[in-house]
């Protein structure tokens, strides 16, 4: 159990390093986007001391250096910053009313959207495609196997908007059984929240169940040449025991591998899906901060996607070492 | 009384690519209750493949195109998969070749014993549980009230094998098929698993087939053997006659291969320098020491051969020589002159004049690059040869080993024999003119027969080229066909050296006498004997009475 440990410690040294560059990577990047915010916001006509007005308040005058080591500073503190957007500019007039809006109080109620959506999707795709993924392997090569394949990937293959708008279609409009809105706001229900929320849900099932479900499909598959599943079914044991009680728990490896994989994606890459069901999520609000330059609401979403994945795939990984009976009981 | 296995006219085909190939034709057995059968062949011969047929179980791509077997009077091949799965392991179980691969590494091993039993509704799990820990102790496991809570990895490859032999017999079988199952042990393993597998088969009165290559094993289990050659039956009698009067030529030729065995060469004269002197020589991997103090020589035109049972320290031994592990302590001498530990600060006139050929000729050649090339690069990169010279010098070396030029230059490995293979090993080590190979179990993946054949061509070799060879082994019949000394190893110390007729002869140190003793012999009452005189208790009937 020891060694366990001390190779999940290294992971998460390992992950804090990677967060780490990733983070010079996101402020570089940032940093070269064309056009800065001051620009943006005075638009055509601004006189050059405007614009110098607003980067002096805004500490844009800075060098990128000393501008990112007070950015990692406070980030580090847990400040993200203050958003540019929400601040109020009189203060280049002169008069300041010192009210500001935190990046963190921008980001939080839409993060916490975003995860609904991603853990209502994880609760349907995660489950179905193991499932699917075992019958596959159960029935490999018949009608159902090649059913499963080609439906799985004819939907990850459609743009995620066309899944959408289908879904939209046959469970909005022909049959409305639910909105096709999914403007979510604070004070609601679990249960209206959830009906809200299942439509984008359902879409994005769609979307990554056929990389679980293959991989399902392909480690145990994998596995079913070997001698001691020949030995479970010369001991009699049924088809579908033979696969999930021998098979399944040598084949969980690279499964939780692609499942976080997935997860990862739910996190940080539905925007598509978020502008068509006018779902308030953290998506939306990347985009719309690149479009008008907010830097620091940039920054810290991609600081929290990069987190995100680290996060997960540091989970996946010690998932994999504990589904290893060689490393959790050593000689 | 009906038979308890009958198998009549059995005809067996393989897939390979797009067409069937024949693996049985038209085999027969009929086994009788109680009764134990050996089935004996090289590699290929269908032996396992027969084997699973008599459980109505085939392999995928692997087909029954003819003829039928009966258990217990049930026609097999026509029985639905529902049926086949309440015979297997309820009254028709297997024991694997090996434990290690065809115990699940996910569940304890107890866990694993269990699931029959409570599948097939035989016994409820704590019954099983309880039963499972007799077994065990039955099998003369160590610690058997605790080593069944053990995952598989955790559990030598000796226990290993029992332990499948207490799943086997979990739910009280009538039939149990043993494909091989001391294959991989050391000889001492071996004995111990054999005496178990021997005596619980007799106490349960469960018939068996036991399907192995060495004869002496199977002399030791059987009540009658069958002999077959690429899946065609050669002949069947009762193990005394068979081993007494082979009648046929084949069954013959497989009795004489133990035959085989040097001359001695006179002693070495004092004074000379040895070609390799290992001396005083520790290493260790990372903190753990694997050898401590090891020391011997090789003379020019010699055979040391290296024995011990695995994890004694003889490959470590060759990696230390070749460079690949440098030693904690010590000095390799080659020709007298110290050899820099590490093989990257080795000059590649010092590369080349040691070579190794290695147990695995299937994992040591590269399986996308042709014969010609494989033998080619050494022919290149230590003597400098290209275009036509060093064609024409692989053309010389597969003269060497005995293959005919024209016919394999452009072959790939996969279209070779495992004999072969060895071969083309042999080639590539001979490609850089050393004078000293190290042939690292190059017999133990290979059948008799062809092992023969490439003993002698070793020997050959020695004679024409004057070279030394470290022979690394477990089986002491190729160290008495091969060996002009013999060091012999245990947990990485040396326990005795000494020339070869000094070894086989008695005294010897207790570990030599183990392994010496070890080694099964052609005699029916051989294991009986020994166990005897080794003073290991068979299980008393009381305990017998208790189970059934």
């Amino acid at each position: 159990m020891q060694s366990v440990i001390r190779i999940i410690l290294q992971r998460l040294a390992l992950g804090l390093l990677t967060l780490f560059v990733v983070s010079i990577v996101i402020f570089t990047a940032v940093n070269m986007l064309p056009g800065d915010f001051a620009q943006a916001i005075l638009g055509q006509g601004a006189t050059p001391e405007a614009v110098e007005a607003i980067r002096r308040d805004l500490g844009l005058d800075q060098p990128p250096i000393t501008r990112y080591f007070q950015w990692l500073g406070s980030a580090v503190q847990g400040d993200l910053g203050n958003s540019f957007a929400q601040a109020n500019f009189a203060s280049f007039v002169g008069a300041d009313s010192g009210v500001r809006t935190t990046v963190a109080q921008q980001i939080a109620p839409r993060f916490a959207n975003t995860m609904f959506l991603a853990a209502v999707t994880a609760c349907i795709a995660v489950p179905v495609s193991l499932l699917l993924g075992i019958l596959a392997a159960l029935f490999r090569n018949s009608v159902f196997d090649r059913a499963t394949n080609v439906t799985t990937l004819t939907s990850i293959s459609s743009p995620e908007f066309f899944l959408a708008y289908v879904l939209i279609l046959f469970l909005a409009v022909l049959n409305p059984v639910l909105p096709s809105l999914s403007n979510i706001f604070e004070g609601m229900s679990f249960s209206e929240r959830l009906e809200k929320t299942l439509l984008p849900a359902l879409t994005l099932t769609l979307v990554v169940t056929a990389h679980m479900m293959r991989m399902t499909r392909a480690a145990i598959i994998n596995l079913l040449a070997s001698p001691y599943i020949e030995m479970a079914r010369l001991k009699g044991i049924s088809p579908m025991r033979v696969i999930v009680k021998h098979a399944l728990p040598n084949a969980l490896a690279p499964i939780i591998n692609v499942i976080a994989l997935n997860l990862a994606y739910l996190i940080t890459g539905v925007v598509v899906v978020e502008v068509v069901f006018v779902y308030p999520g953290i998506g939306q609000l990347f985009v719309d901060s690149v479009k008008i330059r907010d830097i620091p609401v940039v920054q810290a979403c991609c600081l929290i996607f990069a987190a995100a994945y680290i996060l997960l795939n540091l989970l996946a990984d010690i998932l994999s070492i504990l589904s290893n009976p060689r490393l959790r009981h050593p000689k | 009384m009906s038979a308890l296995v009958e198998i009549r006219d059995l005809w067996i085909e393989g897939r390979s690519d797009e067409d069937w190939s024949p693996i049985i034709n038209g085999a027969s057995l009929t086994l009788n209750k109680g009764e134990v059968l050996g089935l004996i062949g090289e590699s290929g011969a269908g032996k396992s493949t027969l084997g699973l047929a008599a459980m109505g179980f085939t392999r995928d791509g692997v087909r029954i195109s003819k003829g039928s077997v009966k258990f217990d009077g049930i026609g097999l091949i026509a029985a639905s998969a529902a049926k086949k799965r309440e015979l297997l392991g309820k009254r028709i179980a297997y024991v694997a070749q090996s434990a290690a691969a065809s115990f699940n590494p996910a569940h304890k091993l107890i866990d694993q014993h269990t699931e029959g039993p409570v599948q097939h509704g035989v016994m409820s799990r704590a019954e099983s549980m309880k039963d499972g820990i007799e077994l065990y102790r039955r099998l003369r496991l160590p610690n058997p009230d605790q080593i069944g809570f053990r995952y598989p990895h955790q559990v030598s490859g000796g226990q290993l094998q029992r332990a499948m032999t207490a799943m086997a017999m979990s739910c009280r079988p009538d039939l149990i098929i043993f494909d091989e199952p001391t294959t991989a042990l050391d000889v001492t393993t071996q004995i111990e698993v054999l005496a178990s597998i021997r005596d619980i088969v007799e106490q349960f009165d469960t018939a068996a087939i036991y399907i192995t290559h060495d004869l002496a094993v199977v002399a030791q289990m059987a009540d009658r053997i069958k002999v077959l050659l690429k899946g065609d039956e050669v002949e069947e009698a009762d193990t005394r006659t068979m081993l007494a009067q082979p009648k046929e030529e084949y069954t013959k030729s497989l009795w004489a291969v133990r035959a085989f065995e040097r001359p001695q060469k006179p002693a070495v004269h004092t004074g000379a320098t040895p070609v390799v002197s290992v001396q005083n020589v520790s290493a260790a991997y990372g903190k753990v020491p694997v050898l401590h103090d090891v020391s011997f020589d090789i003379h020019e035109g010699r055979t040391v051969a290296v024995v011990g049972e695995s994890g004694s320290g003889k490959s470590t031994t060759a990696r230390c020589i070749t460079g690949l592990l440098p030693p904690t302590k010590g000095v390799i001498e080659f020709d007298g002159k110290a050899l820099p530990a590490n093989y990257k600060s080795r000059s590649k006139d010092q590369l080349r004049q040691a070579q190794m050929i290695y147990q695995m000729a299937d994992t040591a050649l590269n399986p996308r690059t042709s014969i010609g090339d494989i033998i080619g690069r050494p022919v290149q990169f230590y003597m400098g040869l290209t275009g036509k010279q060093k064609r024409r010098r692989v053309e010389e070396l597969l003269d060497e080993i005995e293959l005919p030029a024209a016919q394999y230059i452009d072959r790939l490995p996969s279209e070779l024999s495992g004999g072969q293979k060895q071969r083309i090993g042999i080639a590539r080590a001979l490609a850089a003119e050393p004078k000293f190979i190290i042939c690292d179990e190059v017999t133990s993946a290979l059948d008799q027969l062809v092992a023969e054949g490439i003993l002698k061509l070793l020997a050959r070799l020695q004679d024409d080229l004057k070279l030394s060879y470290m022979f690394i082994t477990h089986d002491l019949a190729t160290v008495k066909a091969i060996a002009d000394e013999v060091v012999v190893m245990k947990d990485g110390e040396v326990v005795e050296q000494g020339p070869k007729h000094d070894m086989f002869v008695p005294p010897h140190h207790p570990y030599t006498d183990l392994l010496l003793s070890s080694v099964p012999e052609m005699d029916p009452d051989w294991l009986t004997n020994l166990l005897n005189e080794r003073g290991v208790d068979n299980i008393g009937d009381a305990a017998v009475d208790k189970m059934t």
